[in-house]
């Protein structure tokens, strides 16, 4: 059983404090590191398992999907701003998402949660301290991996992938138009905001420096204490 | 003056509006918004939940009713984070006269009636400008629900607090709801020093009083031209015929 725990007093208005038969399970990581591969794989995995399976990930509820997108195109959201937008599609999807799958009984894998959007908002400036109350009203998940890669590792799958990013570069927050030069600057400072982050939030760390089935059985060995109490036999 | 979060004094002036629906409040920051105009004051205007990037989402949230207190709370945060970034903090960096039909103390209050962490939303807009001055216009809630209720207008799902399954009856939810937003109004007069307007006077009474109380923080400001044009066409004898005067930039274009 998971009781609710939220990271600060913000009780969510309307839910009460009852037992969750659910876990939440988070996979953290910089662009490239392979968040969304493994998310599928233990999806796949779990389910062949005989666990009840959802995902979500960043900026894809359906009260502010649509809108951040079209101001991302733009490029026009101030730090503050943003940062409430993501709040507010984060929130969405954690009342109307995460928690009724989690009092559902369901196994809720989630690419990114709000350590991503802190890293990125405080490498941009914003006052750490403040997003730290913002996201006050998530509740704390059952597990945290964090998959960390070296930026020597990342660079080739990025550029295997789908390139580099406009965001994911930082290009929004770093002057110039080097791209590349950029990226480096962008995911090194981003990088270690994570480990600072990483502390203060309890990482599980995963090296994802190797291959994805390396990776893979990793996880589905340290997910498997997680999952203790759900099935009958396990 | 106006200051921003970490008590930096900034050049312009920010004056908001404060009150429960009915209070008047817009009626009296219209009337204030000419004089200071007339004045030969720079003005910016800025109104709760009008930021263009944000209306869209928040108008469906609404629409479809999607939204929940704390969804509800932030989306209304990143309509006063956008207005700030964009308008109301470089208007105040040059030295300008900012006037705003309602403020944080709106997001306090309805977030409050809605069951929101007060300490949360307080320091989830910890990053708004403090106003010069705030001006709250205090109606008994009898008289305010009198004003808005006359003729049975078509109350809206989230205006009437319908979300908070008050009342099935959208008027007596619509009254409920008031009720509780103006007891937390009544809370935050001495917590942020608002100042207080009795609204049950004269209008014109009213306005006196608060022209009286922005008098002494309207010197050294940005003034701004009311028809930069018409210099021009005293001096050179022309009508302005082709002039799209409803189109020109009347107060921004200084």
């Amino acid at each position: 059983m998971t009781k609710i725990r939220y990271y600060g007093t913000g009780d969510i208005p309307g839910f009460d404090r009852t037992d969750l038969p659910g876990r939440l399970v988070v996979l953290e990581g910089t662009d490239g590191v392979g968040r969304s591969t493994q998310v599928a794989l233990l999806h796949e995995w779990l389910e062949a398992n005989g666990y009840a399976v959802t995902q979500t990930g960043l900026a894809r509820s359906s009260l502010v999907g649509p809108g951040l997108s079209r101001a991302k195109q733009g490029h026009t959201l101030g730090d503050i701003t943003l940062n409430l937008f993501y709040a507010t599609d984060f929130a969405d999807r954690l009342e109307k998402e995460i928690i009724p799958a989690l009092r559902a009984g369901f196994v809720c894998l989630t690419d990114r949660y709000i350590y991503s959007m802190i890293a990125r908002a405080v490498v941009r400036g914003v006052e750490y301290r403040w997003l730290k109350d913002l996201f006050s009203f998530a509740i704390v998940p059952d597990a945290v991996f964090y998959l960390e890669a070296d930026l020597e590792h990342l660079v080739p799958r990025v550029l295997a992938g789908e390139g580099f990013d406009y965001w994911e570069s930082g290009m929004d927050a770093l002057r110039g138009d080097d791209i590349y030069g950029n990226y480096r600057t962008y995911q090194t400072q981003l990088l270690a905001e994570f480990r600072t982050i990483g502390e203060e939030y309890d990482f599980i760390r995963i090296d994802a420096n190797r291959t994805v089935h390396e990776i893979f059985l990793d996880l589905r060995q340290r997910i498997t204490p997680v999952l203790r109490g759900m099935r009958l036999d396990a | 003056m106006a200051t921003l979060p970490d008590g930096t004094p900034l050049p312009g002036k920010l004056f908001i509006v404060e009150g429960i629906d009915g209070s008047g409040k817009s009626t009296q920051l219209d009337l204030l918004h000419k004089w200071l105009i007339s004045e030969g004051h720079l003005v910016v205007f800025t109104e709760w939940n009008s930021s263009p990037l944000v209306r869209r989402t928040t108008a469906r949230g609404k629409r479809e009713q999607l939204l929940t207190p704390l969804t509800f709370s932030l989306i209304h945060a990143a309509d006063l984070a956008d207005r700030m970034e964009r308008e109301v903090l470089p208007a105040l960096k040059a030295g300008a006269i900012v006037l705003a039909d309602r403020y944080i103390y709106t997001a306090f209050a309805r977030d409050g009636a809605r069951g929101v962490n007060t300490d949360w939303v307080r320091r989830l807009y910890s990053f708004a400008v403090r106003p010069t001055v705030a001006f709250y216009f205090k109606v008994p809630l009898e008289e305010a629900l009198r004003r808005i209720l006359v003729g049975r207008p078509q109350l809206k799902w989230y205006e009437a607090g319908m979300d908070l399954g008050l009342s099935p009856d959208p008027y007596e939810c619509f009254r409920l709801f008031q009720k509780r937003i103006l007891g937390q109004y009544e809370s935050m007069i001495e917590e942020f020093g608002l100042t207080v307007i009795d609204a049950t006077r004269p209008l014109v009474q009213q306005q006196q009083q608060v022209r009286a109380l922005l008098t002494p923080h309207l010197r050294g400001l940005l003034e701004g031209s009311l028809s930069p044009w018409r210099e021009v066409l005293t001096k050179e004898g022309l009508h302005g015929r082709y002039l799209n005067v409803d189109k020109l930039p009347v107060q921004r274009e200084q």
